[in-house]
């Protein structure tokens, strides 16, 4: 493989990353690889361009507007005020004006007003349209595979236009005429074959909680359990798999199970349902997602549970908490046989699914948990708000609570904790430049140069505060700062999990 | 699917260069991935490869970090069973990098 040479952007002296002069086509040949015949296959996509792409491409934007509405309003709403060109990561790291939120969805709608609007159809040069080509479909696999999907541009837009359903939308048409991204369609099989984005066997998970398992109790001469398959436990913890595998997301597993056994709580995890992550989300298509959730309902009704606790996963909390309900009933609404069982079986004084710190957080504030915060005091913490977590989901009964709750968690069990710069934290923050389907290294110029806005902003507080640990509650955020943090010198083991200080400071009952 | 030779023998890697198909490894293979990698084999690179092809002989999938640290420290002492030691000797990630000298498949996921 040819390594990508590319210049790593330099920090800047405070928190604010200085909007750049643009350089028109800086990011054109990034090209994320295109998925092969297998998991398209599988997922029922072709995996080549065949002749009648074109009409293809079309027909299915056409049945995308008259299926999500909004789609079809944010493609005729834009005036092109430009407040969203400054917002974006991806721009402000790479200076490509494509990857201005506005021009990025510009590829999509001049499309769209030359096949479904009339002006466009009778006068394409008077109002901008123009005919679907290859090339402008190529431009399409690189910047929709440049965008996060994380919103930030749609907090600032005056018509809450949200560009992330624009390039999923762009990201389904693609797969649909045979252009979809290798990452996320093999991610895609694998959860739905073996049960996890990994392809983590069950003997495999099996055998590697078992070793976490002796791990905590030699560190804490505690028998601290990770059950799996557990028929009639109360919990089921669905986790992305890379709490299984990878640092420092395993810290924030062994942060659960310390919590779930000071409590005293039977739970479980599934085999069947060892992923929170849905990457249905990423590629726009909501029959896939609607697939991997439905994972997760059959393991609640094989298990018996009575409440469904979703891990630190950013994109998996925004599936659990927006979409679980209409995809496959858990929640309120689902009518069929099965919604109906999971309906009385799950117990109603809790909201269904909890979020894992809002589980925490409960019983932190009854004070079922106790904590020695010095156990923390090596460590000057400030916290990441991810992006589909902060903009796209709540957590506790207030508004805000996704900002609040983890944050408060951070406080009551250590010692030190400072905020980034208000214009990069709460619903305004910025995405850790992996997020949407863009954790793969084929696309790390992008990951390292979105990335900017955020290691400035961290680099402030470094620079003020001492601050040396960056804790967030997503799997994805963990795996990309891990890998960017060195980029922008910086220890790739300042970033940790939420849970990560819950277990260092939590005291085993 | 680009085709590599090395010592007479030819094999298929994909487009990151991970081997495509896990039974053409040799030693030579490894030797070459190493190169691409620009990772010097040593004694130790050698044991961290041996055991992620045993253990994938066995659970088809690469062992967790924690595994893997596990195994290391049994295997080479205390002070070399930690993600630290390992990055040393794989400096783009023991889970990928090593995983590709192995000759397996790349892990996925958001990790």
């Amino acid at each position: 493989m040819a390594k990508i040479e590319f210049e790593v952007p330099a920090l800047a002296e405070d928190s604010y990353t200085e909007v750049p002069a643009i350089k028109p086509g800086a990011m054109s040949h990034l090209k994320s690889f295109i998925a092969p015949q297998a998991p398209q296959e599988f997922l029922g996509y072709p995996w080549d361009l065949a002749p009648d792409w074109k009409e293809r491409a079309i027909g299915r934007m056409g049945e995308h507007l008259k299926k999500y509405r909004g789609l079809r309003v944010f493609m005729d709403a834009c005036v092109h005020c430009g407040a969203c060109t400054d917002k974006c990561h991806y721009y402000l790291g790479t200076s490509d004006p494509n990857n201005m939120p506005v021009a990025r969805q510009e590829l999509m709608r001049k499309v769209y007003r030359r096949y479904f609007t009339l002006g466009g159809k009778i006068a394409p040069w008077l109002v901008g349209a123009e005919d679907l080509t290859k090339e402008t479909l190529d431009k399409w696999y690189s910047y929709y595979h440049q965008c996060s999907e994380c919103r930030r541009c749609s907090v600032f837009c005056p018509y809450g236009i949200d560009t992330a359903e624009i390039t999923m939308a762009g990201r389904e048409i693609l797969n649909y005429v045979g252009m979809g991204q290798k990452y996320s369609s093999e991610i895609l099989g694998k959860v739905q074959k073996i049960g996890n984005n990994l392809g983590l066997p069950g003997p495999a998970l099996e055998d590697t909680l078992l070793g976490m398992e002796e791990d905590m109790e030699d560190e804490t001469g505690v028998p601290v359990k990770i059950p799996l398959d557990v028929k009639g436990a109360e919990v089921l913890l669905v986790t992305p798999s890379a709490d299984f595998f990878s640092e420092p997301h395993v810290e924030s597993l062994i942060g659960y199970a310390k919590v779930f056994h000071s409590l005293g709580v039977s739970w479980t995890l599934s085999s069947h349902a060892s992923e929170a992550g849905n990457f249905g989300l990423f590629n726009g298509n909501y029959e896939t997602m609607r697939k991997v959730a439905m994972r997760i309902r059959d393991a609640a009704l094989e298990l018996g549970v009575k409440r469904i606790i979703v891990g630190e996963c950013g994109h998996a909390w925004r599936v659990a908490y927006a979409f679980w309900n209409t995809l496959t009933g858990i929640g309120y609404g689902g009518d069929d046989k099965f919604s109906q069982m999971l309906q009385k079986q799950l117990d109603d004084r809790y909201p269904q699914p909890s979020h894992i710190c809002e589980f925490t957080w409960e019983h932190i504030q009854n004070g079922a948990l106790k904590f020695d915060k010095e156990a923390n005091d090596h460590r000057i913490i400030t916290y990441h708000d991810s992006c589909n977590v902060a903009r796209a989901s709540r957590m506790g009964n207030m508004p805000g609570g996704q900002f609040i709750i983890p944050r408060s968690i951070i406080k009551a069990v250590a010692n030190n904790f400072y905020d980034m710069a208000p214009d990069t934290v709460f619903e305004s923050t910025f995405c850790c430049g992996g997020g949407g389907g863009m954790l793969t290294d084929d696309l790390i110029e992008a990951r390292v140069k979105g990335a900017l806005p955020r290691m400035n902003a961290l680099n402030d507080v470094v620079q003020k505060h001492d601050v040396n640990f960056m804790a967030t509650i997503c799997a994805i955020c963990k795996a990309q700062f891990t890998k960017v943090l060195p980029f922008y010198k910086f220890d790739m083991s300042m970033v940790g999990g939420v849970h990560q200080l819950v277990g260092t400071a939590i005291k085993l009952g | 699917m680009p085709m590599v030779e090395v010592a007479g023998k030819s094999f298929e890697v994909d487009e990151e260069g991970y081997l495509t198909n896990l039974a053409d490894w040799d030693e030579n293979i490894a030797k070459y991935l190493a190169q691409e990698e620009k990772v010097e084999m040593g004694d130790d690179h050698w044991e961290i490869i041996n055991f992620l092809r045993e253990y994938y002989n066995e659970y088809q999938i690469a062992p967790a970090i924690r595994v893997l640290t596990k195994a290391v420290a049994k295997k080479l002492g205390p002070d070399k069973g930690n993600n630290k030691y390992l990055y040393e000797l794989f400096p783009y990630g023991p889970a990928k990098q090593a995983c590709k000298i192995a000759g397996l498949p790349k892990p996925t996921g958001c990790i």
